[in-house]
């Protein structure tokens, strides 16, 4: 794999709700193996920026461009749907703030891993299962749990069930919105370290969007700062975290407590 | 590391570093006005200035962790010169974790994570493989006289010594070219006092290149093989 092109290429990624700003001129570059953080307040454009980010949101303008395995790169806005929808299956995953978005409520946790698997091909059931039982116990859900509905789950067993939904396939690059979002701080601590620990040890290439400058902190190598649909700071996390430059990155770092 | 053993591990040139503090009315602050520093393989340079001019702004100048207006950071990273001022945040994550060793006198500890987890930590971003980082982990908390009850457990409930010798382990775990140590032996009882010079000896040995701040004189003096201030010339040892 040629180590000097990026993973993901985005330029002038722009998004407008009729004359309102979704994002404007966004570029940006990922690296394999980089955990990108992209944070600011309600509003800033980061959930607009992720979407069209991930092909689920058409940019008004702008490239996206992602390199698969065999090192061809694909402009992710002009790929036709069904490749999209391949790529999304396979090489991409995506964590929702919510994870009644990730999941399927209606059918087991075991299920709602195996199932990515299936999509892929995989068709033995032993060995589904198998793989399913792996991914509980590696994202600290009792294997006993294993035919219970996520529904059954407190909020935050949910969203370890949605990590280990997504992460089933080693997709090669993840994308996550909030993953913290709404949960107890106890159990986010225990979301965060899992997650730290999975980024380290999958070596996978993240965008993550958080309002948490504390999680980009313990999960993101880089991170971009927006400010009304437009990136006003980016940086190593530690430097936009301790020598803040821009005068609303200095009153967001200002305004937590130790972030 | 390669090239040639008279040219310095580290070169600063010219380094300006103001604060603007747009919270505060904009207020700047000019801590770096020029700062002139070479450091050669094998010796440690021991920043004399008093506290609050900038030893630690320099310090983390060099790390890439605060980011200059002007001047050059030149780094010998992989045998090739990199301006830390300049370089692309990918070459800065590798520098830090092949070439340049930081320790500060603070943990930042992280919920739930084990105390030989943490230390090992940076051996493993290098790539190195987790027996051999877990064997060079023990060794170097057993050195640092942390119990082995304590090893399995997250530093957060340990008092402030020991989280800075979990500090030290961690920061002197990986075998760097350059070391850059910011109070390294601050709040640290005679005897954890000691080890750390015999740390640094070690690295000194391996021929590492040092520069750091150390208010402790003794252990300046145990360490120091240069002693010089920020915007001035070479100080009294």
């Amino acid at each position: 794999m040629d180590a000097d092109v990026p993973l993901l290429r985005a330029r002038g990624v722009s998004r407008y709700y009729g004359a309102r700003v979704g994002c404007r001129d966004v570029g940006l570059d990922l690296w394999p193996g980089e955990v990108l953080g992209i944070v600011g307040e309600s509003g800033s454009g980061k959930t607009t920026l992720l979407g069209c980010l991930s092909g689920r949101l058409e940019p008004s303008a702008g490239t996206v461009e992602f390199r698969q395995r065999d090192d061809r790169v694909m402009d992710v806005l002009r790929m036709p749907e069904p490749a999209l929808r391949k790529l999304a299956r396979t090489d991409w995953g995506i964590v929702h703030q919510n994870p009644r978005d990730g999941l399927r409520l209606g059918v087991s946790a075991g299920a709602n891993v195996g199932e990515r698997l299936m999509a892929l091909g995989a068709r033995h059931y032993g060995r589904i299962r198998e793989a399913a039982v792996d991914w509980l116990d590696r994202v600290e859900i009792d294997r006993e749990r294993v035919d219970d509905w996520p529904e059954t789950f407190s909020s935050g067993m949910q969203q370890r069930l949605q990590i280990a939904r997504t992460l089933v396939t080693e997709p090669r690059l993840v994308f996550m919105d909030e993953p913290t979002g709404g949960l107890d701080v106890s159990v986010q601590a225990r979301l965060l370290d899992l997650l730290r620990r999975l980024v380290t040890d999958l070596g996978l290439s993240a965008i993550i969007v958080t309002h948490d400058l504390a999680v980009t902190r313990l999960l993101a190598h880089r991170l971009l700062v927006m400010r009304g649909g437009e990136v006003v700071e980016s940086g190593l996390t530690d430097q936009v975290l301790d020598d803040p430059q821009h005068p609303y990155t200095q009153l967001l770092v200002s305004s937590v407590l130790q972030p | 590391m390669s090239g040639d053993a008279h040219d310095p591990a580290l070169l600063v040139e010219g380094l300006h570093k103001t604060f603007t503090l747009h919270t505060q009315g904009g207020i700047q602050l000019p801590v770096l006005r020029g700062v002139d520093l070479a450091v050669y393989p094998g010796e440690c340079v021991a920043l004399t200035d008093p506290s609050g001019s900038g030893k630690s702004t320099l310090l983390r100048a060099v790390y890439a962790n605060y980011r200059p207006q002007r001047g050059r950071i030149v780094v010998s990273h992989d045998g090739r010169p990199v301006d830390m001022v300049v370089a692309a945040p990918r070459e800065l994550l590798a520098v830090r974790q092949r070439t340049i060793g930081y320790v500060s006198q603070f943990l930042r500890v992280i919920p739930r994570v084990p105390t030989l987890e943490v230390v090992i930590d940076p051996l493993r971003a290098f790539g190195i493989d987790r027996d051999t980082a877990l064997r060079r982990g023990r060794a170097l908390l057993a050195r640092l006289r942390i119990p082995e009850r304590l090893w399995s457990l997250s530093p957060v409930t340990f008092s402030g010594g020991e989280q800075q010798r979990v500090n030290l382990a961690r920061g002197f775990i990986g075998d760097f070219p350059i070391f850059l140590l910011d109070e390294p032996t601050a709040s640290l009882d005679v005897a954890s006092r000691a080890i750390v010079v015999d740390l640094i000896h070690d690295a000194l040995a391996r021929r590492a290149a040092i520069v750091g701040a150390f208010h402790d004189a003794e252990v300046r003096q145990a360490v120091a093989t240069r002693t010089v201030t920020l915007h001035g010339r070479e100080a009294a040892a």
